[in-house]
């Protein structure tokens, strides 16, 4: 276990790990995700009160669900830059924010959307919307801050403490509809209980979770091996990886 | 565990404890301003202020509403089971206003305990379901009550 996470330090590693993973994530992340959204969009039934505009829930909750899922890698990614000084951990923090913004923008956007005809609004400042868009915000400040020092170790554990406050907005997204009253409705998408939709209408939700889950590996990879190739640009290894690219 | 490691590793719990607590504290100081709305319980124990712009929030009582025919003025009361207010409203209902369902209204409360609203938003709750469903649920309870107050009465609006 312990060399598996020594491993994960070496950036070369990790990048060949990579290159065989994505495939797999790429491949297995459209099929899950087209499957869901064209079963969900298309012949799951309508809701017996919003009728067909309760269909985004196939977009807004895996967005909104990915969005709070990448940060908390994101944190653990912190966790392991603040204490093994591990790169690597780094390199994940700085390739994901950007993913997990579109993410939440997508969750906020089609939760307008959806909120226009069927609360009467498209946005109110209740506890849910609020902190969604803290957490917009967190992603905004993980970019900025890690885009504005260039000092690779100071820019990494920089960002690393401020993920890591940021963390605690986590628990109050997803607990804010059970603490104070809101606006937004309570989940619907639950794994541990019994979900609050028939099951015709969960699977394709789940398979588009599922799918958007290795849409994101597919991306972190990619990004990730982007950045590796920044970083280690002046190594043999990747000179060696260029020339054979090149010839 | 490298003991330089689990000392960063105890300084990072530490950093999380402490913003944990300071952000625990601070939210539940604040607890009645992140609350978006009061319930009627909380208006007729007099815990909301008159005549200043609130929410109130609740279900539309059963066989409440009354719509002035002459006028697009409406008034229905909000229960959340124990106590409900009277909500008087001119303007045009979101489409999934009903009897029973939840609903956010804001306004002011008047001293005669009216709560006048100029605004009124639909409150979804969790549940979906077909509307073959819903149909079947509506005729095993005999059709009285619409099928959502089955499945969501007391879990909140």
């Amino acid at each position: 276990m312990w060399q598996f996470f020594h491993k994960l330090g070496s950036p070369k590693w990790f990048f060949g790990i990579a290159n065989r993973l994505m495939p797999w994530l790429m491949w297995g992340g459209v099929v899950l995700l087209f499957a869901g959204l064209i079963w969900g969009l298309a012949f799951a039934p309508k809701d017996y009160l919003q009728g067909n505009s309760y269909r985004i829930i196939f977009i807004h909750v895996p967005s909104a669900f990915l969005a709070q899922s990448v940060y908390i890698m994101m944190a653990v990614a912190a966790v392991v830059t603040l204490v093994w000084r591990m790169k690597l951990a780094d390199v994940f923090v700085k390739a994901a924010a950007p993913v997990g913004a579109v993410l939440t923008f997508l969750a906020l956007f089609t939760g307008a959307v959806w909120g226009k005809p069927t609360w009467g609004t498209w946005w109110i400042w209740d506890a849910r919307l609020t902190s969604m868009l803290i957490l917009l915000f967190l992603y905004f400040g993980v970019i900025a801050l890690g885009a504005a020092i260039s000092d690779e170790k100071s820019s990494a554990r920089a960002v690393a403490v401020l993920v890591l406050v940021g963390v605690v907005n986590i628990p109050i997204i997803k607990y804010s509809v059970e603490w104070w009253n809101t606006l937004h409705q309570p989940a619907t998408f639950k794994l541990t209980e019994k979900p609050a939709m028939p099951m015709e209408m969960w699977v394709p939700l789940l398979l588009s979770v599922l799918g958007l889950y290795l849409i994101f590996g597919w991306f972190a990879c990619l990004r990730m091996q982007t950045e590796i190739l920044v970083r280690e640009r002046r190594t043999r290894w990747v000179k060696a990886l260029v020339q054979a690219e090149e010839s | 565990m490298h003991p330089i490691r689990k000392k960063r590793l105890i300084i990072v719990l530490f950093l999380l404890a402490g913003i944990a607590v300071a952000v625990g504290l601070t939210t539940y100081a604040l607890r009645q301003n992140i609350n978006l709305f009061y319930d009627p319980s909380q208006i007729v124990a007099g815990e909301a202020p008159v005549d200043v712009r609130i929410r109130a929030g609740g279900m539309v009582e059963e066989g409440s509403v009354l719509r002035d025919p002459e006028s697009l003025k409406v008034e229905f009361k909000v229960t959340d089971f124990n106590s409900s207010v009277l909500v008087e409203y001119t303007g045009i209902l979101p489409d999934l206003f009903a009897e029973g369902q939840g609903v956010v209204a804001m306004g002011r409360m008047t001293d005669n305990g009216r709560f006048v609203a100029d605004q009124v938003l639909a409150k979804h709750d969790e549940n979906y379901m077909p509307p073959e469903v819903a149909e079947a649920l509506e005729r095993a309870s005999g059709g009285k009550h619409k099928a959502v107050d089955g499945n969501s009465t007391g879990a909140g609006y």
